[in-house]
């Protein structure tokens, strides 16, 4: 059993500085063989600094890594037989097929020749080895996200890696793929494999690892086995002392915890927002903002069939299901990005153009898109330009429109969302992850919209910067009476809902009209199990 | 504990997957096992139909055109062509762009006619011994591919901006040391590899089809080959994989350029003497690009075979061979040549579906 005894990987006092800023001040970290070590922090404390230099793409400006007891080789295809990383962003070469991605670098072949046969039937072999089940011969283009993560795990595997390093791998996953990846995971950890977890969700820290350990502000502040913690005491790690871990983040397993989400974001605001719904629902559904009617689109992946469903003004409403539920698609038609095949979308009396964004825009539909990179924002202009993107229209004189007008117009949205910038001509791409989402919130609440459709907001963005994305949809729509349509399949953050829809299939399974909402109830759903709504009554 | 890689044979994923998405699991590997192989058939065998409809075509419109001696006048033709365009899709494939393989084509080989021909043709009277004007025509292409290289990869330069200006600069030299002469007039050895016939087969065809063949297996089955694609797929990815990612980039902008200046070697034969305006002034990178293109060497890097850039440069001799043949009018001949470019274009996407897509 001596061999348990010495660290996979073990880092000493790990220096790293950037210009003026310290990304990381002397961390100390070690790993045992069949462990599973999961790394917190919020953005920018230095997880992904830290994973850099662990996998050897950035160099330590102090301290040492080590690998079994021996220092870190340094050249990278060495580093590679120690540690393999799966990043956030695929690491696959999607012209080239499963095998090629799996030997990339490393072909097997007489001399610097590829001899394909050999390398297919290695890939097998490894992929029969591990209980993987994907064709070598496969090019990786044609591969889900979860099979790619699998030829990423296969590749270090078989170049005899036996220490795994997964950055934030459920970030593109569906809930049964995360749950497949987690009993992939638990057998790596059986048969000796050690591995890193860097994720943002704690319950799945606290289900896969067996430690954890905290970064805050390039710190390591906690680093202990998960045994003797709470959750709460890895948010107070996290956030420090200027927080409240109380109000910060609710056990999500149980009912009431959710409901304190509710209550954290929401304020004292609740008590008057359950008013205005009532209010609302007096008036007569009539009256409704946003009435979809038998919404049908066929297409590869997602396929929705007749979703009617009606939206009051100020209410705010759940969609949620698997990926695939057609809940994304959903949300795209009612922006106006996606055309349906058949149905209608209404906005108080009028229909709006299907496939037509900018009308949909002008008639008030706010939106925050699911990929932030692709759709919400432009990388290379500044804060300020981002976040009027919509509503130039309204500034402009004669087409000519002033920055000095535009930051004052951007400057208040900025304030509300704390957004963090070097000042508001900062390019976006610049900015962490979780500024550049407030900068496509902002962006869709710039223009007062009657009805913001957001597609999981939150994603990839750390807890205390969740809370605060939460609680401005939250207020943006009760203050400006506008409806909210939230697409989700981060349970958490439908606790700011009215009223949940859960779609299987492409259609509306079971609608939860009561919150607090049951996450128990709300899984089971979205997997289409339970037949009856539950408490929904 | 003392065996930590040994695992039993039970399935990670069997176990982990429902019943379901098992099955789901097993279509989907199905449907990309047998559409895979369809996929790169269809990719690779594109032109193909283009190919025969041409064939078709010109063996109606004129009785010359299926004959052996149009044959190898079409191949002595199209394979300097075809040479530079080996040159450029491997650039291509990492990803970059080379605009002036069209520059190297024409100045490698008039630097070194100059220093071979004397003065009375053009040249400056150094005599050089037409081998070593040889191998100064590819240090030449070595030369310019090696500037390249390490201005866009070390110095990260903008490739475009960077080849485009080196375009300039060497077409300039090359006007610039014949004073706008055109050299002519030199010993055997130095025209032989544009001149010469084996039996009925041009040397040049024969070099050209090597050119391919070679660069084509290289690509599949040698370890670089496939780094190259990996470079022009996913970087990163590469990079990772402990690629050394900046001399496989530089590397493929010196083999390009060396391809270049040898078709430019293969042209100044054909002609038997190198025009200033062998090269940039004749604008031969639109056909390069033409040819790649066509032939499914994407301009996003990472993807592309020999077999369709072989294609593109085969389709595009046919026409140009065609056009000739049938005495189209000379003021037109522009204009049919860029209609058929857009038309190849069109149909190899509509054949090839999404695999063809930028």
């Amino acid at each position: 059993m001596t061999v348990t005894t010495v660290p996979a990987v073990e880092a000493a006092g790990i220096h790293k500085r950037f210009g003026s800023t310290y990304a990381l001040r002397g961390v100390d970290l070690s790993l045992l063989p069949g462990h599973c070590l999961g790394l917190v922090g919020r953005n920018g404390a230095g997880k992904s600094t830290l994973v850099s230099i662990l996998s050897g793409i950035l160099p330590a400006d102090a301290g040492q890594v080590r690998f079994d007891g021996e220092p870190a080789p340094a050249n990278t295809a060495a580093r590679r037989t120690r540690i393999a990383t799966v990043f956030q962003h695929s690491m696959v070469v999607p012209g080239l097929t499963v095998a090629e991605n799996v030997f990339l670098g490393s072909q097997p072949g007489p001399g610097a020749l590829v001899d394909w046969r050999r390398m297919r039937a290695r890939t097998t072999a490894v992929m029969a080895e591990w209980g993987f089940d994907i064709d070598a011969g496969a090019p990786c283009g044609s591969l889900t996200v979860e099979q790619r993560q699998i030829v990423e795990i296969v590749r270090a595997l078989a170049a005899g890696t036996r220490c795994l390093l997964l950055d934030e791998p459920t970030a593109a996953l569906e809930r049964g793929a995360v749950q497949r990846l987690f009993e992939r995971i638990r057998q790596l950890r059986e048969s000796g494999v050690a591995i890193l977890y860097i994720s943002h969700h704690l319950e799945e820290v606290f289900e896969i690892c067996t430690e954890a350990a905290v970064l805050r502000d390039g710190e390591l502040v906690l680093s202990a086995p998960l045994a003797g913690l709470a959750k709460d005491d890895l948010v107070a790690a996290m956030v420090g002392q200027t927080h409240h871990p109380e109000r910060a983040v609710a056990t999500p397993q149980r009912t009431p915890a959710a409901a304190g989400v509710a209550g954290a974001v929401a304020g004292d605001g609740a008590g008057a927002r359950a008013g205005a719904v009532a209010g609302a629902g007096a008036a007569g559904s009539h009256a409704a903002m946003l009435t979809l009617t038998g919404i049908t689109l066929d297409s590869p992946g997602t396929s929705l069939r007749g979703v009617s469903l009606t939206v009051r003004p100020g209410e705010r409403v759940g969609v949620t299901g698997l990926r695939g539920s057609g809940m994304t698609m959903l949300a795209r038609i009612v922006a106006g990005v996606v055309a349906p095949d058949a149905g209608s979308v209404r906005l108080g009396d009028r229909v709006l153009r299907p496939g037509d964004r900018a009308s949909a825009l002008r008639a008030g539909v706010g939106y925050i898109p699911e990929d932030r990179q692709a759709d919400g924002f432009v990388p290379q202009l500044g804060v300020a330009e981002n976040i009027t993107m919509a509503i130039v229209d309204r500034l402009a004189r004669f087409g000519f429109v002033s920055p000095r007008r535009r930051e004052a117009t951007a400057a208040p949205l900025a304030v509300r969302l704390s957004l963090v910038s070097a000042g508001l001509g900062q390019p976006v791409r610049e900015l962490s992850g979780g500024n550049q989402q407030k900068v496509t919130v902002a962006r869709a609440l710039a223009r007062d919209p009657r009805l913001i459709v957001a597609i999981t907001p939150t994603r990839g963005v750390d807890v205390a910067s969740k809370e605060l994305l939460l609680g401005e949809l939250d207020q943006a729509t009760s203050a400006a009476g506008a409806s909210l349509l939230l697409a989700t399949d981060e349970l958490d953050d439908l606790a700011i809902c009215d009223r949940v829809v859960v779609l299987v299939r492409g259609e509306i399974f079971t609608e939860f009209t009561k919150p607090p909402f049951d996450r128990e109830l709300l899984i089971a759903a979205t997997e289409g199990l339970t037949d009856s709504p539950g408490e929904a009554s | 504990m003392s065996e930590p890689q040994g695992r039993g044979a039970t399935g990670v994923l069997g176990r982990a997957g429902g019943e379901g998405s098992m099955q789901q699991w097993l279509r989907t590997r199905a449907g990309t096992r047998a559409g895979n192989a369809a996929l790169s058939w269809i990719r690779e065998a594109a032109l193909l139909p283009v190919l025969v409809v041409i064939l078709v075509v010109g063996a109606i419109l004129n009785s010359h055109f299926l004959t052996i001696s149009n044959f190898t006048g079409i191949g002595q033709q199209a394979s300097a062509l075809g040479v530079v365009v080996v040159g450029e899709s491997l650039i291509l494939l990492i990803g970059g762009m080379d605009l002036s393989v069209e520059s190297t084509y024409g100045l490698a080989p008039m630097l070194a006619a100059w220093l071979i021909v004397p003065v009375a043709a053009f040249g400056s009277g150094t005599m050089l011994n037409p081998y070593l004007g040889i191998l100064l025509l590819l240090a030449v292409g070595a030369a310019v591919g090696l500037v390249n290289g390490v201005l866009i990869v070390k110095g990260r330069l903008n490739g475009f901006i960077v080849t485009l200006g080196m375009t300039i600069l060497l077409a300039g030299i090359q006007n610039g040391i014949v004073k706008g002469q055109a050299p002519f007039n030199w010993p055997t050895a130095f025209g032989y590899l544009g001149s010469a016939n084996i039996g009925v087969v041009p040397v040049s065809l024969i070099v050209a089809a090597v050119i391919f063949l070679v660069t084509g297996l290289f690509l599949r089955y040698h370890r670089l080959g496939r780094a190259i694609y990996a470079v022009g797929g996913n970087l990163a990815a590469a990079r990772a994989a402990g690629i050394k990612v900046d001399r496989v980039r530089i590397g493929v902008y010196v083999a390009g350029s060396v391809l270049a200046a040898i078709g430019g070697l293969m042209e100044a034969g054909r002609v038997s003497s190198v025009v200033p305006t062998q090269g940039y002034g004749e604008g031969i990178i639109f056909s390069v690009f033409a040819a790649a293109v066509i032939g499914g060497v994407s301009l996003r890097g990472g993807r592309g075979n020999m077999v369709g850039a072989a294609s593109g440069v085969i389709l595009l001799g046919l026409v140009q061979n065609l056009l000739d043949l049938e005495n189209a009018p000379n003021y037109w001949i522009d204009a049919i040549d860029g209609g058929v470019i857009l038309f190849a274009l069109i149909l190899a996407r509509v054949i090839g579906g999404e695999a063809a897509a930028e």
